[in-house]
């Protein structure tokens, strides 16, 4: 073992010397408390570490201790429910043993030793497995099915498996070569998961937001990233979307945000129940919590850390997504470590290496043919949180996220500003995976899904021009039509792309619905365009329907069905002797 | 701060620079520890270290390096961070920004010692905030609630009432908590004119007495301010967790903080940030801020209110855009109002409490709450906007709803937001908002339920 002595304490960076032989990225103990350290750089006979606990109190000469492998994942079940920080301790262990507030050099493992899962084999004594098959499941959760898969690096003859009661450290089976199979398995964190094949995403994750379904979709296997500045509702969207969208497994990254945000999770997960399976949302989600306030360097790990368990239950053949909230705070640890090591900075301070780091986060995103038998389909969909300084969004982070992520939904300060949430612009937003999502809509929705989708865009669209006529000569200059048009764009935004987090029928907008909203209001548009010529406006923009077109987000999901038909039914056969 | 006997002394200094004073040679020295120096004329002044090396070590001196020499200064390490005695004889105190009492009351008697850094709280040991805290302001308790356990900062410009707010906030919710709630209050930097405004307002209230003052003066060392907030939220935290008070701590002004900051980051020669802050920013703001919230299972909590002057009225500055990420919310001050003559110029368009919706509602304030607030919000976003067009196009082509809502907006503004110095109670501004509404038609309040609008509206008046 390798065992160095610290030369040198700067924040989070620590310098260590005697250290011959040790490699990049290695894990460290770090001083008599052993506090968990990986090796970023090594210059002649120094080494710097970075520190995933505070600092304090350390001396030079205090020992560094290497730990002989680099930082590695602990994966198998029991995850699901649980709550992580940055480097994978169970924060509810950590809080037994440290009491309220995290203390230094604390630990705990990521999988409980102590439980017993039942094991049922699935594979069978003289099968031949190799990394990635499947051998058996344990029921993690009432709707998740635990598969346990052949790690990497194992090959052989299966000679003992059998069902039963295990712990992750008893072994489940036995090759031919002496192995032996755990439901435990190791990864590093920053070696992407390895799969057969990377498909095409063809699938949409159903958000039951309508900005996100009808507008902007993004495929499972897809990312998208929601840059926005304060205030504009980028936490809400994003647990929104963990509350809500048809993942299978949700991982939820809070990395370097609000302490009392993460709380809130852990408080209405457990209450909240999954619309498709009925179980508790928490028994899908895993968190990872690396508040603003806790070590800055293990906020960069917790990136890392999500993406893994990620990819590892996308192994199984789910369809997992990934919210990392906000990936800014990420890249400011990247600069903060990347200062104390004196590196010489790229833009805004960032080191040169942020863009290839960003890609290489969300290249992890994608929907995959799973390594070993069974065939398995999985996909990882990640949804980055950006948080541009003062809103502008030309700074590097959103910039070469950007680049990467195929949906772009960006916030707007003034949409928050007048309380539209979630605050999507709709003209500046976009969606790369409409083309690929095309034949889903057409064949589950109807071909005039997308029809609709551009009629609604195209009245946005000219709503925002007829506005800077409005501002210029008022609206009383406008045509009739025009008129109309303004007021049916005042209903798209109100009425249909608002949504209320909050309330309970609001909250979640089955697909059905929102294919329902839509052509209630352009039934109506067209009914009250057939009659403009030969109605004043004024006497249209009095009519009851604009009231009811208010409420129609608030029909309960029991009565899409019964309610809507005949509502449209109204509304297309809206008369001139109606109006009077 | 005194030396302990034990310590040992140094009087190895190479360089001193700013507030910052390089040593070599204490081999025994860690990181982050506290340390006294002591200049050749035997004048004492306390510092920490920020950064060890073999061969040099770095201490940031916090009442500033002057008078210090390389030769006649001794440096004492004293093993230990940097500390505060706590105790309950704290109440009614004032001290100066490094924690020395300026009331001329003499030294309290400590009950425990605890570092001024904190720890950072797990986060499953988090209670999820969901009681209101009274400020008696209503274009704070109905527009935009604060949460016991929430982080609030006031964004202000040059010139504003900040400070008056502040004062009208702490001594009004001491009030209207029967003193049930305690208020720390840390002043970095603030100028001998707000020194005694502050003190004088907190006596003659009596807010005095259910409250601890940390005041650095402008004229105090600048480096002192790093250590006045963590020594108020230390204190706040001892009253919140171990006497399980609620606790509101207001910080102002958190900008003199960050350029306290700054000046040591800059001595140090580090790579700078937007506008000459450094790059960790963002992580020394939260480490404070986040200081704020409620423990499961216990009494007790801390509230923020810290206040930032946002320079040139820019709200995309650095502190200030740091802190609104960081914190739950913010309220901010309107020059504009302000110049109307109305106090407090609390502008409700750009202001959030993102905690609101855990405090208000049915058995919380009253169940049409969340929706009046939205309603208001939105005639007087939409009525601002006409009041934009109307100075073009002039009023002649407006409609008899576009008229009304701008009689909203008059006197939404005149008596709503200017409330004065006269505190009302959740009651009273509900009751004043629904008095609001009743300028609008009916069919314009499509973000309030029928059956509330049935309850407490009054019908348009004429």
């Amino acid at each position: 073992m390798i065992v160095g002595r610290i030369t040198r304490i700067s924040g989070p960076v620590v310098t260590a010397r005697g250290m011959e032989g040790i490699k990049i990225r290695d894990m460290v103990r770090v001083g008599e408390l052993g506090l968990v350290g990986e090796v970023i750089e090594v210059k002649g006979d120094l080494v710097s570490i970075q520190v995933y606990e505070e600092t304090d109190g350390l001396r030079v000469g205090e020992p560094v201790q290497s730990e002989g492998r680099p930082f590695l994942a602990e994966l198998g079940p029991g995850l699901l429910g649980t709550i992580y920080d940055g480097i994978q301790r169970p924060l509810e262990v950590i809080r037994d043993q440290t009491g309220v507030f995290l203390a230094r050099g604390a630990s705990g493992d990521p999988l409980n030793r102590s439980k017993r899962w039942h094991f049922v084999p699935t594979a069978q004594i003289g099968d031949h497995v190799a990394y990635g098959d499947v051998v058996g499941w344990v029921q993690e959760t009432p709707a998740i099915t635990h598969k346990i898969m052949v790690p990497e690096g194992i090959r052989g003859r299966i000679v003992a498996i059998a069902e039963g009661d295990y712990t992750v450290d008893e072994p489940i089976a036995e090759l031919d070569t002496g192995q032996k199979l755990y439901m435990k398995q190791l990864w590093p964190i920053r070696r992407p998961r390895p799969s057969a094949q990377k498909i095409a995403p063809a699938l949409p994750l159903i958000t039951g937001q309508r900005i996100f379904d009808v507008f902007f979709p993004v495929p499972k296997g897809g990312s998208a990233i929601v840059p926005g500045p304060f205030g504009s509702g980028k936490t809400v969207t994003q647990q929104a979307l963990a509350k809500w969208s048809d993942a299978d497994i949700v991982v939820y990254i809070g990395c370097g945000e609000r302490g009392n945000e993460m709380t809130e999770v852990l408080t209405e997960f457990p209450r909240l129940e999954d619309p498709r399976t009925g179980q508790p949302l928490m028994r899908r989600t895993v968190l990872i919590a690396n508040t603003s306030n806790m070590p800055v360097a293990a906020r960069e790990t917790s990136i890392y850390m999500g993406i893994t368990i990620a990819e590892y239950y996308r192994d199984m053949g789910y369809d997992v997504a990934l919210m990392a909230d906000s990936t800014s705070r990420w890249a400011e640890a990247l600069r903060e470590i990347s200062g104390r090591l004196e590196e010489m900075p790229g833009e805004e301070g960032y080191p040169p290496y942020l863009a290839s780091r960003i890609a290489e986060f969300y290249e992890r995103a994608g929907r995959v043919i799973c390594l070993g038998s069974p065939h398995r389909e999985g996909s990882v969909t990640v949804i980055g949180a950006v948080s541009p300084p003062g809103g502008d969004f030309s700074e590097p982070v959103t910039q070469n996220s950007l680049r990467i992520a195929g949906a772009f939904w960006g916030l707007d300060a003034r949409l928050a500003y007048s309380r539209h949430f979630p605050a999507i612009n709709w003209l500046t937003s976009y969606s790369l995976y409409l083309d690929v999502l095309q034949d889903w809509y057409i064949r589950h929705l109807g071909a005039d899904f997308l029809a609709m989708r551009r009629e609604l865009l195209e009245i946005l669209q000219k709503e925002d021009e007829l506005k800077k006529i409005v501002q210029l000569v008022g609206r009383e200059s406008l045509s009739e039509p025009d008129k109309l048009l303004l007021d049916i764009a005042r209903t798209i935004r109100d009425d249909f792309l608002r949504q209320n987090a909050f309330h309970e029928i609001d909250a979640f907008c089955p697909l059905k619905k929102q294919y329902y909203m839509m052509q209630a209001i352009l039934t109506f548009y067209k009914a009250c365009q057939r009659l403009v010529g030969t109605v004043p406006y004024d006497e249209l923009a009095k009519l009851p329907e604009w009231e009811q077109l208010s409420k129609m987000r608030y029909v309960p999901n029991e009565q899409i069905g019964s309610f809507f038909p005949k509502f449209i039914q109204e509304l297309s056969t809206l008369s001139k002797e109606a109006v009077r | 701060m005194n030396a302990p006997l034990y310590a040992k002394a140094y009087q190895t200094i190479t360089d001193i620079k700013g507030p910052l004073v390089f040593l070599r040679g204490a081999p025994e020295v860690r990181y982050g520890e506290r340390v006294t120096l002591v200049d050749s004329l035997g004048n004492k002044k306390s510092g920490q270290v920020l950064e060890v090396g073999e061969d040099s070590i770095v201490v940031q001196v916090f009442e500033g390096s002057d008078g210090l020499d390389k030769k006649g200064t001794a440096v004492f390490f004293s093993g230990d961070v940097v500390k505060l005695g706590l105790s309950e004889e704290m109440l009614g105190r004032v001290f100066d920004g490094s924690g020395k009492p300026r009331d001329g009351l003499g030294e309290i008697f400590p009950e425990v010692e605890r570092p001024i850094t904190g720890s950072p709280l797990n986060p499953v040991c988090r209670q999820q905030p969901f009681q209101y805290i009274e400020t008696g302001i209503s274009s704070i308790d109905l527009m935009n609630t604060l949460v016991k356990g929430q982080k609030l900062p006031i964004f202000t410009g040059a010139g504003l009432p900040a400070n008056r707010v502040a004062v009208q906030i702490a001594r009004q919710v001491i009030r209207q908590s029967q003193e049930e709630l305690i208020v720390v209050f840390a002043g970095m930097g603030i100028t001998s004119r707000e020194y005694n405004y502050f003190y004088q307002e907190f006596q003659k209230s009596g807010a005095l007495a259910n409250a601890v003052l940390f005041l650095n003066l402008a004229d105090d060392p600048t480096i002192e301010r790093i250590l006045t907030p963590r020594l108020a939220l230390t204190t706040a935290e001892y009253f919140a967790f171990d006497r399980g008070r609620d606790v509101l701590v207001i910080l102002t002004d958190m900008l003199n903080y960050a350029n306290a900051l700054r000046e040591i980051s800059s001595a140090r020669e580090e790579i700078p940030g937007r506008r000459g802050y450094p790059g960790y920013l963002y992580t020394d703001l939260a480490t404070n801020y986040e200081r704020a919230g409620i423990i499961q299972g216990q009494k007790g909590s801390v509230t923020q209110l810290p206040i930032v002057t946002m320079p040139n009225d820019d709200i995309t500055h650095p502190v200030i855009d740091l802190t609104g990420y960081i914190t739950e919310g913010q309220i901010i001050l309107s020059r504009d109002l302000d110049r109307k003559g109305i106090y407090p110029p609390i502008d409700p368009l750009p202001s959030l409490s993102r905690l609101m919706n855990l405090g208000i509602g049915p058995g919380k304030t009253r169940a049409d709450h969340r929706q009046v607030q939205d309603q208001l919000y939105a005639l007087y976003a939409q009525g601002k906007e006409l009041e934009k067009l109307t100075a073009i196009i002039g009023s002649a082509g407006l409609g008899e709803t576009e008229r009304r809502i701008l009689r909203f907006v008059e006197r939404f503004e005149r008596e709503f937001i200017n409330q004065g110095e006269q505190p009302r109670t959740i009651q009273e501004s509900l009751a004043l908002a629904w008095d609001l509404l009743s300028e609008i038609p009916r069919a314009e309040l499509r973000r309030v339920e029928d059956k509330y609008i049935d309850q407490y509206w009054r019908g348009a008046r004429p």
